[in-house]
C-alpha cells in the first residue's frame, strides 16, 4: 500500500490533516481576512461575541478577537516550525555522533544531553527569553534549547542500533567512511521516526510557546494566541471570550499536529501499526 | 483432580466426538490415539501468499509417542501447534474448520474455561526462545507454582515440595537457588530445562514444544532432547515436537510429518520418512542435509596467505563509580589466536556461541581492532595499519554476513549496494555497474536485480546478492561468517553448493565460520575448534572428525543431532 | 552482600552520578548570568536610584566583579554550594530563604498531581488496552488526545470561570482563606478545597500523558512471547492481564514519570501564576514582573536540584519493579 494509503487508513489523521489545513490556510491568509493591524483598536471594547460586527468579539481596548487570531495562528507556525526544525538540527548531529562513535564521544554528548533533560525545561525557556529580551528569535532559540535533548536521544538509539548492523559493518569493509556511512547509509533509515517525533514537536513548540506569551515573554510587537489569553486573564469575570476562543485556537491546532504526526507514524512503520 | 472433570457435553458435541474418535481409530488401529487433528483448516488473513496457513492436516498423536512435524520456515508446522491450544495469533490467522479431538473432546468447540484447564493441565507447551517466553520480572519459583495454583488446589507448602521436585527432575542445579532467581539470571539451557519443568508440573497427557532447542547451542541441546526424551517416557506424555532440523528428527522421532505450504505432504514411522522417503519433497529436503562425513580432501598449497598470531582481543565492561559501580567484567573473546590460513584453502572456525569465533573473523576484516598479536596478509601485518594504511588491503580481504535481512541497506538498491566498494577504490561508475551485473549473474541472480531493493528479494537471494557485493571487489580471501545458518535447509544446500562451485572458479582462500558441524564437515579443508576465546584444537576436517584429540571437540561431535541417522545413510550410499 | 547493603550502595553511587549534573547546571547558571545585560552591581545602582561611576566601580572590586572570569565561576560555585543564592532587592531577603520558603506549597502542589496522573493515568490506560476499540476505548483515547493538545494556563482559567465564578464551588486563587485564622483539621481542610483546581488543572495534560503511555505500553506487552506462555499455562485471563503484563507495562510508565518530573515543575509555574499558588512558580513569576534575575536563577537551582532528587527515588523505584537493574 501506498504512504497515502496507509496514512489514509488512520481516520483521525485525516481529520487531524484537514483542521491542520484550514489553519494554515486562514494564517496564510490572516492578511487579506483582517487588513488591518491585529493591535489597532478597532470597535467598541468588551463586546460579546458576534455583538459590533465581531466574530469572536472584542477585548478590553477593542481590539478584534477574530483579527488577533488569524493573525496569531502566523506566529504559532511560524515558530513551532523554526523551533522544531533547529531543534531536530541538533538534535540529529548530536545524536548521531554519540550514537555512531560511541566510547567517550558518547559519554560527553550523552552527559551533556543528560543535564539538559534535567533542567526543568520550561523554566529554562523562561531565563532564555527573560535574559536576552523577548523577541521571536529570543523565543525560538529557547524552545530549540529545550527540545532538542529528546530527539538527539532518539538518533542515538537508531543510530547505536544501526552501527552494529551488518551492511553498515559491510560498508566499513568496503573502506567507507564514517561521515559517509552515517550520513548516506544510517541516516536515510532513521528518518521515519525523526520525521514523527519532529511533528509531535512542533505541537509541543506551540505549547510552549502559547505559554511563554501568556506570562508576558512573547514579541511584544507581535500578537499571538497566549498573548491574547494573557491579556484577558484580567477580564476573565466579564469578558470570558477574549481567553476562551485563542485557547480553543491553540487546542485545535496542536490537536490536528498531533493527529497528523501519529498519522505519520503509522504510514511510517506499517509494521508497528499491525502489531497492535 | 479437578482437572479431569468434563463438562456435560451438547448431544452434538458428544456424537462429533464420537465420529472423530470413529475416524481416528481407522486412522490408527494399532495404537489407541488419544489427540486427533481431523481436516484441520487454519486461514490467513486476505493478501497473503496462500489462503491457509494450516490447510487440511490431519494426524493423529498415541500416548507415549514422539511425533516430529518437520518444516521449512512458513510451513504452517508451528501453527498446527498453536491451534491445538487455542493460541492462534488472532486476529490474522485464525481457526476455520477442522477438528481437534483430546480424549473424545472437540477442543474447537469446548468454552474458554475448559480450554484454560486444558492448557497447562492436560496439554502443555515449550517455546523456541526461553528467554522471551518466560516473564522477566518474575521469579521462577513463582511462574512455575502458578501453573499449580491455577489447576488444583495445594496448600503453598505442598507446591513449593513439588516446584522443588520439577527442578531437580529437570536436572537443574541447586532448586531452592533457581527458586528465586529471575530468568536474566540462568543460562538458555537452564531456563528451558524450566520452561521443561513448568510445562511437566501438572503430568500433562501431551507435551508441544515448539523448536525447544533452536535456539541453543549444540551441547546444550543434546542434553534438552536427552531430558524431554528421558522425561517423557517416565511420565508417559506424547509429545508433539515441532523442528526444521531432521538431524533432531532422527534422534528423538517415533513418527514423521513433514509439512510443506501448509499442507502435510507425508507422515510416517521416523524409520520410513528419514530413510525411504516417498514425497519427492521429503527426499529433496533429506538429501539437503549435509553428511557427517568429510567431502574429499584436495590437494592444499602450503603456502600461507593470512596468519594470525597470538591475537588478543578483550572485552571490557563496568569498573567505574569509585567501586560502586557493576562489577568489572572481562570477556576473553580471542585469546592468544593462532591460526592460519593457505592459499586456496577453506579454514573453518567452528565454535558455540560466545565462543569469540565471530569475533575472530571481525578481528580478520579490521572491523574490530585487536589488543595485541598480528593478523599477516602476505607477510604484511594488517594491525600495525591505520585507515589509510588500511585502504589497499581493503578489496583483499571481503566478508560475507550471516543475517540475509540486516545485511544489506533495506534503503539502497542492489546496484548501489554492489558498486559502491569498486567506486570508492577508485573504479569508475560505468566499470563498476558492468562488473555488478556480471557478478550478479555469477551468484546465480538476474542482472535485471540490479535496479531493485532488497526487500523484493527472499533469504537465499539475498545472501547471493552479499556475496556478489564482497566478490566486486575481486578479494582473495573471503571471511564468511555464518553464511548459511539462517537459511533453511534446502536453500542452505543451494548457497553452500554457489560458494565452493565461485572458490573454484576465482580461487579464493575461505575461513568459513559455522556452529554447524555438519556444514563445516562439507565446506572446509582444515577446522581450528574455539571455546572461550581459544582455539582447543586443530587440523584437517577428515582427521579431526576420525578422531579428535581434544574432550571438547569430541563432545561437539558427539552432540551433532542425527549421527546415526548420517552414519547409516552414507554407509548405504 | 545482604540486599540492603547493596541497596544502599546503588543510592550512594547514583549520588554521585547526580553531583557532575548539579556542577554543570551551577555553570550554566553562571553563563545565563554572565549572558545578561548588566551586572549585580548595575542592578544594585538601578535600585539605588542613582550612582556615580567610581562609586559603581569600589563596588565591583567589593563584590569581586573585576576578577577574571574562572575567578567569579571559583566564586560563584563556592556560594552556590553553601547554598548562598544571592540577594533579593526587591524582596529585601536573601533569595535562599525566599525559595525555601515557597518550596513547601510546590511541593504540595507536586506530590498530589503525580498521584493523581500517574495513578489515574495507569487506571484508564489499563482500561483502555483491556477493552481495545470499544466505545470505552474510545472515550478514553480521546479525552486523553484532547488534554494532551489543551495548554495549561487555558484549562485554569476555563476551570475558574466554570467552577469559581459560574458554579462558586472551589475559590479563585490562592492557597487557604488566610482571614478565617483556621487551625487544625480545619485548616488542611481549607488547604484541599484550595488544592483541588490547581492539582486537576496541572495533572490534566500528564493524566493524558500517562494514559496514552500505558495503553501503547500494555498493548506492547500484551503481543510478548511471555504472554503466549502465561496462555500456554492455563492462567485466567485477569491474572495475565494483572500480574503478567501489567508489572511490565509499568516499567516505561515510571521510567516517564521520571523524565516529566522537570516540565511539571515549569507546568507549576503556570498553574500557580493561574491560582495565585504562593509557590516557587508563582515566586517566579513575580520574579519575572519584577526583572529580579538573581531570584529567578535560585529558583531555577533550586528546582532542577528537586528534579535531580525525584529522579533519585524514580531510580529506586523503578530497581524495585525491574530485577534486570544490577543494583550491585
Amino acid at each position: 500500500m501506498s504512504f497515502w494509503g496507509r496514512f489514509c487508513r488512520n481516520r483521525s489523521a485525516v481529520v487531524g490533516l484537514f483542521i491542520l489545513a484550514l489553519v494554515i490556510l486562514i494564517a496564510a491568509t490572516a492578511g487579506l481576512l483582517f487588513p488591518e493591524d491585529p493591535f489597532k483598536l478597532v470597535g467598541r471594547s468588551m463586546s460579546a461575541p458576534g455583538e459590533n460586527g465581531f466574530l469572536f468579539g472584542s477585548d478590553t481596548l477593542g481590539r478584534d478577537v477574530a483579527a488577533g487570531m488569524a493573525h496569531g495562528a502566523r506566529v504559532s507556525l511560524l515558530i513551532g516550525l523554526l523551533a522544531t526544525s533547529v531543534a531536530v538540527s541538533l538534535g540529529v548531529l548530536l545524536g548521531a555522533m554519540a550514537g555512531y562513535f560511541g566510547g567517550w564521544i558518547d559519554d560527553v554528548l550523552m552527559r551533556f544531553t543528560e543535564m539538559f533533560q534535567t533542567i526543568p525545561s520550561f523554566i529554562f525557556a523562561i531565563l532564555i527569553v527573560a535574559i536576552m529580551k523577548p523577541s521571536i528569535q529570543s523565543v525560538i532559540i529557547a524552545i530549540a534549547v529545550v527540545s532538542w535533548p529528546a530527539v538527539a536521544r532518539l538518533v542515538r538509539g537508531e543510530f547505536m542500533a544501526m552501527r552494529n548492523r551488518e551492511f553498515v559493518q559491510a560498508c566499513h569493509i568496503i573502506g567507507m567512511s564514517d561521515w559517509r556511512i552515517m550520513i548516506r547509509e544510517i541516516l536515510p533509515n532513521c528518518v521515519s521516526p525523526i520525521i514523527v517525533t519532529g511533528s509531535l514537536m512542533v505541537a509541543t513548540a506551540i505549547l510552549i510557546e502559547s505559554g511563554l506569551a501568556f506570562l508576558g515573554l512573547g514579541d511584544p510587537n507581535i500578537i499571538s494566541w497566549g498573548f491574547q489569553i494573557g491579556a484577558g486573564r484580567t477580564v476573565l469575570r466579564s469578558a470570558w471570550w477574549v481567553c476562551t476562543f485563542p485557547g480553543i485556537a491553540i487546542m485545535l491546532t496542536v490537536l490536528a499536529i498531533n493527529l497528523v504526526g501519529e498519522g505519520l507514524n503509522d504510514a511510517l512503520n506499517p509494521r508497528l501499526r499491525e502489531r497492535t | 483432580m479437578s482437572t479431569n472433570k468434563r463438562p456435560e457435553g451438547s448431544v452434538t458435541q458428544g456424537s462429533a466426538a464420537h465420529h472423530a474418535a470413529n475416524t481416528a481409530a481407522k486412522q490408527n488401529q494399532a495404537r489407541p490415539t488419544f489427540l486427533t487433528i481431523d481436516q484441520l483448516h487454519v486461514q490467513l488473513p486476505t493478501g497473503s501468499e496462500r489462503s491457509y496457513a494450516v490447510d487440511d492436516v490431519s494426524y493423529s498423536l498415541a500416548p507415549q509417542e514422539i511425533l516430529c512435524l518437520v518444516g521449512e520456515s512458513g510451513s504452517g508446522k508451528s501453527l498446527t501447534a498453536r491451534a491445538i491450544m487455542g493460541l492462534l495469533p488472532e486476529p490474522y490467522v485464525h481457526y476455520e474448520k477442522g477438528k481437534i479431538v483430546f480424549q473424545g473432546e472437540d477442543l474447537t468447540k469446548v468454552t474458554p474455561e475448559r480450554m484454560r484447564q486444558v492448557r497447562g493441565g492436560e496439554i502443555s507447551m515449550i517455546f523456541q526462545e526461553p528467554m522471551t517466553a518466560l516473564n522477566p520480572v518474575m521469579r521462577i519459583g513463582d511462574q512455575i507454582d502458578e501453573v499449580i495454583r491455577f489447576h488444583e488446589k495445594q496448600s503453598r507448602r505442598e507446591r513449593r515440595a513439588r516446584a522443588l521436585n520439577l527442578l531437580d527432575d529437570v536436572h537443574l542445579p541447586d532448586p531452592p537457588r533457581i527458586m528465586s532467581a529471575y530468568p536474566h539470571e540462568l543460562s538458555g539451557g537452564q531456563r528451558q530445562r524450566a520452561m521443561i519443568a513448568m510445562a511437566l508440573a501438572l503430568e500433562p497427557k501431551v507435551l508441544i514444544a515448539d523448536e525447544p532447542t533452536t535456539a541453543l547451542d549444540v551441547t546444550t541441546q543434546a542434553q534438552i532432547l536427552r531430558l524431554i526424551k528421558e522425561l517423557q517416557a517416565s511420565h508417559d506424555t506424547g509429545v508433539l515436537f515441532i523442528t526444521h532440523d531432521f538431524g533432531v528428527v532422527a534422534d528423538i522421532a517415533d513418527r514423521v510429518a513433514v509439512m510443506q505450504h501448509g499442507k502435510i505432504v507425508e507422515i510416517g514411522t521416523v524409520d520410513k520418512v528419514l530413510n525411504a522417503p516417498e514425497h519427492p519433497y521429503t527426499q529433496a529436503l533429506t538429501n539437503a542435509v549435509p553428511s557427517l562425513i568429510p567431502r574429499a580432501v584436495k590437494a592444499v598449497n602450503e603456502k600461507p596467505i593470512l596468519q594470525v598470531n597470538e591475537l588478543v582481543k578483550t572485552y571490557r565492561s563496568g569498573n567505574r563509580w569509585f567501586g560502586l559501580g557493576k562489577t568489572p567484567k572481562q570477556v576473553h573473546a580471542c585469546d592468544h589466536v593462532n591460526v592460519s590460513l593457505n592459499e586456496g584453502e577453506t579454514l573453518g572456525i567452528v565454535g558455540e556461541s560466545g565462543s569469540g569465533k565471530s569475533t575472530l573473523a571481525r578481528c580478520i576484516v579490521r572491523l574490530h581492532s585487536s589488543d595485541s598479536g598480528e593478523i599477516r596478509y602476505r607477510g604484511t601485518d594488517l594491525c600495525t595499519l591505520d585507515r589509510a594504511g588500511m585502504r589497499p588491503y581493503r578489496s583483499k580481504i571481503q566478508m560475507v554476513f550471516q543475517d540475509p535481512y540486516a545485511s544489506l541497506n533495506p534503503r539502497a538498491t542492489v546496484g548501489r549496494i554492489i558498486t559502491e566498494g569498486p567506486i570508492i577504490l577508485g573504479e569508475t561508475r560505468t566499470a563498476a555497474e558492468s562488473r555488478a551485473r556480471e557478478m550478479l549473474e555469477l551468484v546465480g541472480l538476474d542482472s535485471r536485480a540490479y535496479e531493485r531493493y532488497p526487500h523484493e528479494f527472499s533469504g537465499g537471494q539475498r545472501q547471493r546478492i552479499g556475496l556478489a557485493r564482497a566478490l566486486a571487489l575481486k578479494p582473495e580471501i573471503l571471511v564468511a561468517d555464518e553464511p548459511v545458518s539462517a537459511l533453511d535447509v534446502s536453500i542452505q544446500a543451494q548457497v553452500l553448493d554457489l560458494l565452493a562451485d565461485i572458490r573454484e572458479r576465482l580461487r579464493l582462500s575461505m575461513v568459513f565460520i559455522t556452529h554447524d558441524l555438519r556444514v563445516a564437515a562439507q565446506v572446509c579443508d582444515r577446522i581450528a575448534v574455539m571455546r572461550l576465546g581459544k582455539v582447543v584444537e586443530q587440523g584437517p576436517t577428515a582427521q579431526l572428525f576420525e578422531q579428535a584429540n581434544h574432550p571438547y571437540t569430541q563432545e561437539l561431535l558427539d552432540a551433532v543431532p542425527g549421527r546415526e541417522w548420517s552414519r547409516m545413510r552414507s554407509q548405504s550410499q | 552482600m545482604s540486599q540492603t547493603a547493596q541497596r544502599s550502595r546503588y543510592v550512594l553511587k547514583r549520588l554521585l552520578q547526580a553531583v557532575p549534573v548539579v556542577l554543570a547546571i551551577i555553570v550554566v547558571n553562571f553563563f545565563l548570568l554572565q549572558l545578561a545585560e548588566g551586572d549585580a552591581v548595575d542592578v544594585l545602582a538601578g535600585e539605588a536610584g542613582s550612582a556615580t561611576p567610581e562609586y559603581m566601580e569600589q563596588l565591583r572590586e567589593k563584590f569581586g566583579l573585576d576578577k577574571p572570569l574562572p575567578v567569579q565561576l571559583g566564586v560563584y560555585m563556592k556560594n552556590m554550594l553553601t547554598f548562598d543564592l544571592g540577594y533579593s532587592f526587591r524582596h529585601d531577603m536573601p533569595v535562599s530563604k525566599l525559595v525555601l520558603d515557597r518550596l513547601v506549597p510546590t511541593l504540595l502542589l507536586m506530590v498530589s498531581t503525580i498521584t493523581l496522573a500517574v495513578g489515574f493515568g495507569i487506571v484508564l490506560g489499563l482500561l483502555a488496552a483491556s477493552s481495545l476499540n470499544t466505545w470505552r476505548d474510545n472515550v478514553i483515547s480521546v479525552f486523553a488526545l484532547i488534554s494532551y493538545a489543551t495548554p495549561l494556563f487555558w484549562v485554569g482559567l476555563m476551570m475558574i470561570v466554570v467552577f469559581s465564578l459560574k458554579l462558586r464551588w472551589f475559590p479563585t486563587s490562592g492557597m487557604e482563606n488566610v482571614a478565617m485564622f483556621y487551625e487544625g483539621w480545619d485548616r488542611v481542610k481549607d488547604i484541599a478545597h484550595h488544592l483541588v483546581m490547581p492539582t486537576l488543572t496541572l495533572s490534566l495534560f500528564y493524566l493524558a500523558l500517562y494514559t496514552r503511555l500505558m495503553r501503547a505500553s500494555m498493548l506492547e506487552q500484551s503481543s510478548m512471547d511471555y504472554v503466549t506462555t502465561a496462555r500456554a499455562k492455563g492462567l485466567t485471563e485477569r491474572r495475565i492481564v494483572f500480574v503478567h503484563i501489567l508489572r511490565n507495562a509499568l516499567l516505561p510508565v515510571v521510567t516517564m514519570a521520571g523524565v516529566q518530573v522537570g516540565s511539571l515543575i515549569g507546568g507549576s509555574v503556570i498553574v500557580e501564576s493561574v491560582f495565585a499558588w504562593p509557590g516557587l512558580g508563582m515566586l517566579a513569576f513575580e520574579a519575572l514582573f519584577a526583572r529580579d534575575l538573581n531570584l529567578l536563577l535560585g529558583i531555577f537551582l533550586l528546582s532542577a536540584l528537586l528534579v535531580v532528587a525525584i529522579n533519585l527515588v524514580v531510580d529506586l523505584v523503578y530497581s524495585f519493579l525491574d530485577p534486570r537493574i544490577e543494583v550491585g
